[in-house]
């Protein structure tokens, strides 16, 4: 079926597997109880389990959260905590400031859009790898497709403090030996070997650890949503503690013109 | 030229301001493109005018002033049944904040069916094919999003409706209507060669492809042209957010779910 018999199948009502709630009565989330089955679960495992639909152990649940601890930074020069930071000063709610904040953090350059590309990589490279391809072609692909390696070097910096902390604790919780972080680590010692001296990042870390876990591309990218979420409201809180407009005000002068001289309207 | 070296500056070729010579931080005079947008643009300039300078670094003719704002006019209100007016509504009806409910219709209409990523590949389209139906044959049939791409991926050919059986009449009237004002030859071309095109593409054309057509025949390029359409549907989306809130969540439809998977019996 296609076309509008398709659409008039779907008018005001949803054939759902993941749920529903009966008002007064239950809420049935993927098929459990939430309020009964699944009350104890912790606000994180319910949202995994949302998106997965499977339940995680201690280790991995631990690993998972630090994910997310180890992105906090309460920076707001950083260009999405400055629009929750912004949104403070402007003295908007912290709601708006932090969704628009969480909205741009799918970036190019950081975040959602390099996470994405870094996971389709390693998965890649991985399957290529098993089917006799070498590192060598998979990097080069992946250069001349995207002209850079996703999950390796940085915007600002070319190293990553996340690493460290991350590995020690993937190491104490024997999470460490999984087959896409082995890979992760080949791919940085083959840029660093060769002329383009790039660092593994943590897009690339968590990739990999995420992949090893057992997460799909798409359920990576759904659990990383909030990966910058407690970074923002301190910013925000600051700015709206200081004099409206304060941050970064930027005088007229500090604004440099170079588009076309002055001229008349002529129309 | 204006400005500092200092590391916090911004560059720009849009926009000079002129400071107050009391207060650097207030405007005295606003350029935009190089014209007084204060002291001669306003109340000589139209609203498409100042649109269109925004993106480009020239005026429009009048017939591109005229194409952009019947563009506008098309675009401005996609109607209730729209998802991205839904979403909107959703926040109105409950009287979520106006910028929320507005922020719900730019995610929901960003998508490539009837949105802002579905226009952007169409232009691309447009700035890739031209007037060449066996590029276009080409296109429809070609990837338009990787896996890598944060973009799920596109199910029906950009700018054609996926579940269309016939051309709209109001694509029609659209079509009709931006074809008119001799801009360039897209919009005529696309007029001319609807069926082929339709052909080609397995549907009929979507209002979202009649403005794909109107953004590249104005010169846009598919991120100007994503940004626009996001911008240009804004209105309907405003408008119906707030003809809701007094009516009320009580008189806005709530859907039936049916669980596939749930063994236990509910009475609510």
């Amino acid at each position: 079926m296609n076309g509008p018999e398709l659409l008039k199948q779907h008018v005001g009502k949803l054939s759902s597997r993941m749920g529903t709630f009966y008002p007064g009565e239950r809420v049935v989330y993927r098929g459990r109880d939430l309020l009964h089955e699944l009350n104890d679960m912790d606000w994180l495992a319910l949202y995994l389990y949302g998106i997965t639909g499977k339940t995680f152990g201690q280790a991995e649940m631990k690993l998972l959260q630090a994910i997310w601890t180890y992105t906090s930074y309460p920076d707001v020069r950083l260009w999405n905590n400055r629009i929750a930071a912004l949104a403070g000063s402007t003295r908007s709610t912290g709601t708006l400031g932090l969704a628009a904040a969480l909205a741009v953090s799918e970036a190019e350059i950081y975040g959602g859009g390099v996470f994405r590309r870094a996971v389709v990589f390693l998965e890649r490279s991985l399957r290529q790898m098993a089917s006799g391809s070498d590192l060598e072609t998979c990097v080069r692909e992946e250069f001349a497709a995207h002209r850079s390696i996703a999950g390796y070097g940085r915007p600002l910096v070319n190293g990553d403090e996340r690493i460290v902390p991350l590995l020690e604790l993937a190491k104490r919780l024997g999470l460490n030996e999984g087959p896409h972080l082995k890979l992760a680590f080949e791919v940085e010692d083959f840029l660093l070997r060769g002329r383009w001296r790039m660092k593994m990042n943590y897009a690339a870390l968590i990739a990999a650890l995420g992949k090893d876990l057992g997460l799909s591309v798409d359920e990576l990218c759904l659990f990383i949503f909030p990966l910058f979420l407690a970074g923002m409201p301190p910013g925000y809180i600051e700015a709206r503690q200081r004099p409206e407009g304060t941050l970064y005000p930027i005088p007229c002068p500090d604004v440099t013109y170079d588009g076309q001289a002055k001229r008349p309207w002529h129309k | 030229m204006s400005g500092s070296n200092a590391p916090h500056t911004i560059r720009t070729r849009i926009w000079l301001e002129e400071p107050e010579p009391d207060n650097p931080f207030a405007t005295r005079a606003a350029y935009c493109r190089g014209y007084d947008v204060y002291g001669e643009m306003l109340g000589h300039a139209r609203w498409s005018d100042m649109l269109y300078l925004l993106f480009k670094e020239e005026a429009p003719g009048k017939a591109q002033a005229d194409l952009l704002d019947s563009l506008a006019l098309a675009l401005a209100n996609p109607g209730p049944r729209d998802a991205s007016v839904h979403a909107a509504m959703c926040g109105g009806v409950c009287g979520s904040s106006a910028a929320s409910s507005l922020i719900a219709a730019l995610a929901v209409g960003a998508g490539h069916l009837a949105g802002g990523r579905e226009v952007f590949y169409a232009v691309s389209g447009w700035h890739q094919c031209g007037k060449d139906l066996a590029a276009w044959k080409n296109f429809f049939t070609s990837p338009k999003s990787t896996e890598a791409d944060i973009w799920p991926e596109i199910d029906h050919p950009p700018g054609f409706d996926p579940y269309g059986v016939s051309t709209g009449l109001t694509v029609i009237q659209t079509l009709d209507c931006l074809a008119g004002y001799a801009v360039g030859s897209i919009l005529p071309w696309l007029h001319a060669n609807l069926q082929a095109m339709e052909a080609l593409a397995g549907k009929p054309l979507a209002l979202s492809g009649v403005a794909a057509a109107a953004l590249a025949e104005l010169g846009f390029s598919a991120q100007q042209s994503e940004m626009l359409f996001l911008l240009l549907r804004l209105p309907g989306a405003a408008a119906h957010a707030l003809e809701q809130y007094p009516l009320g969540y009580k008189k806005f439809p709530f859907g039936t779910v049916e669980l596939e998977n749930d063994t236990q019996e509910s009475t609510a």
